[in-house]
């Protein structure tokens, strides 16, 4: 039987960000495979996406922190085919990250059979380019995995998608 | 029989639609085509002229589906209408769906107009099914876009799995929704779908977005739809029998906020929700009555299980009693009410008649309640017509009949 197709992320052409004020620091620091989120100056609290005003105190003084790239999936979905992808395999997930409690990221987790992954999931951070030079983390699951066998040469998929057509 | 203490100052007096098209074939047709003739149907069913018209109350910031905009001034010119004396539109998307009736109540109310209309338009111009893909990126949308969530559905499969998997809701349960909705299509001379819906054929369906498959998700269908709301005692002169506001509510709260635009619900129950329960709430303290009072139930239905967690929010049954309450046959629509049980989505739904973006839901509600529908609900007193799940607002509307 054929082996399940592993997900990937979107090809780096298929992916565009841009940014603002309050959310480019995500952005800078994830060029440099630092996964950071915004805390409160005030209140402490931290939130995602990056926003000008804390909502549990207004205040519009941020801290950034490094986190440690742990996370677990809250929820995810399974998506085969995209818009001029029509064989990509992607699982779209909410993650949950323990050192930035309050806060999610909507992500994907990459290089895992669909199968192996369920709800509580712990899965590590990566970088994936993303077109304009930038870097956009994405996680897979944390090891040692049981997963079944995988394809030979399917690992050396990470940030290798196929150009958008 | 219920007695509400709702508002009943407005009225709905008019209701007309297009014929509902598959995607891509009103591709000749301008949306000012499809608006006014909508506009036209609903005015000659009220009795009134369209010169008359002074009112506009849109919803989804008066876009024609996602991508294309009605325009008032377009309208006014091309129609005929007067003078208008009131345009506005609530924010948002489809969740604003039934709350668009409580924005021609307000500029009734206030005495701003008192013709007023509201219609929706949908052509896919824009592909509704990949719209968060092919949207233009923002500085919040680029925390989204690149996982890949291309479009509605895919966004909802994330709120799906929670449900599972925090209340044991399986996939028989959205099956019973797509093929009790089904069964409500097949009498209706415009449905686009009017075959059986089987089991064998809903488990079969190539997933879309997992949990998700074909069936679960509405239909990418094109129409207008439009509705003329005026005071209730100038409804009483017109043509057909005037169906009353009861009561209208439109908002959420900052726990639900931009939804699934974001995934920022905080605690679990919010996150398997469809964040209609505040909306809920409100609407029966100002109808004064529960969702027992309920005749019949006209559910936004984009996807199957946001009906299901529409069905909890709005009281039919407890949280998380979504699954075994639709699978215990209670949503399917029977001519006599039966105690414990809800008619849902009588016309067939955005599932299987069209997706207008909500309208052909107040459309059905007005019918059951002239007690003209095609699966009419007999004696029906107190319709619910639902907007979203969608980022906030989201809304509610209580229709009755006049008394």
């Amino acid at each position: 039987m054929s082996t399940p197709a592993l997900a990937t992320a979107l090809p780096a052409d298929a992916v565009k960000i841009v940014t603002d004020p309050s959310t480019e620091p995500f952005w800078r620091a994830a060029r440099e495979r630092r996964l950071v989120a915004p805390s409160c100056a005030d209140c402490g609290r931290f939130r995602l996406p990056p926003s000008p005003f804390c909502p549990h105190c207004q205040s519009a003084a941020v801290d950034w922190t490094e986190l440690s790239g742990r996370a677990t999936v809250y929820t995810f979905t399974v998506v085969r085919g995209f818009p001029g992808l029509p064989d990509i395999t992607l699982v779209p997930a909410v993650v949950d990250l323990p050192d930035a409690p309050g806060a999610r990221l909507v992500t994907n987790v990459i290089d895992v059979d669909p199968a192996d992954v369920s709800i509580g999931t712990p899965l590590t951070v990566d970088f994936h380019p993303v077109s304009g030079g930038w870097l956009l983390p994405v996680f897979r699951v944390t090891g040692p995995r049981k997963t079944r066998p995988r394809r030979s040469g399917s690992c050396e998929r990470r940030g290798r998608g196929r150009p958008a057509r | 029989m219920a007695r509400d203490t709702g508002v009943r100052d407005v009225a709905i007096a008019g209701i007309g639609a297009t014929p509902y098209y598959k995607r891509g074939e009103t591709a000749g047709q301008s949306i000012t085509r499809l608006a006014g003739e909508a506009i036209l149907a609903a005015c000659a069913d009220a009795g009134v002229s369209v010169t008359d018209v002074d009112g506009l109350a849109f919803y989804s910031l008066a876009r024609a589906g996602y991508g294309e905009q009605m325009e008032a001034g377009e309208l006014v010119e091309t129609l005929g209408m007067r003078e208008l004396k009131f345009s506005a539109a609530l924010t948002g998307g489809g969740g604003g769906s039934a709350g668009a009736i409580g924005l021609a109540r307000a500029a009734i109310v206030a005495g701003d107009a008192s013709v007023v209309v509201t219609v929706m338009a949908l052509q896919q111009q824009t592909r509704l099914g990949t719209v968060v893909a092919t949207k233009a990126v923002t500085p919040v949308s680029s925390f989204v876009q690149p996982s890949g969530l291309a479009g509605p559905g895919h966004l909802m499969s994330l709120l799906t799995r929670r449900h599972m998997y925090q209340y044991g809701t399986t996939r028989d349960a959205f099956a019973e929704i797509a093929i009790s909705t089904r069964r409500n299509a097949l009498s209706r001379p415009k449905a686009r779908y009017r075959e059986p819906l089987t089991r064998e054929q809903y488990f079969a369906a190539r997933m879309i977005a997992d949990p998700l498959c074909l069936y679960d998700f509405c239909l990418e269908t094109e129409g207008a739809v439009a509705i003329v709301t005026t005071s209730i005692e100038r409804a009483r002169d017109l043509r057909q029998p005037p169906v009353p506001v009861v009561a209208a509510a439109h908002g959420g709260t900052r726990e639900w906020g931009r939804a699934f635009s974001w995934f920022g619900m905080p605690d679990d129950e919010t996150f398997a929700s469809s964040g209609n329960k505040p909306i809920a709430d409100r609407l029966y303290a100002r109808a004064g009555i529960t969702a027992k009072d309920i005749d019949v139930a006209l559910i936004y239905d984009h996807f199957t299980p946001m009906v299901l967690m529409q069905l909890e929010d709005y009281g039919f049954c407890e949280k998380g009693e979504g699954g075994p309450f639709v699978l215990s046959g209670a949503i399917r629509y029977t001519p006599e009410r039966k105690p414990g049980s809800i008619a849902v989505n009588t016309h067939g739904g955005q599932l299987s008649e069209a997706y207008v973006i909500g309208a052909t839901h107040i459309m059905e509600g007005v019918e059951q309640l002239r007690g003209t529908a095609v699966n009419q609900v007999a004696g029906a007193e107190l319709a619910l017509v639902t907007g979203g799940p969608s980022a906030i607002p989201n809304s509610g509307l209580i229709l009755g009949r006049d008394r």
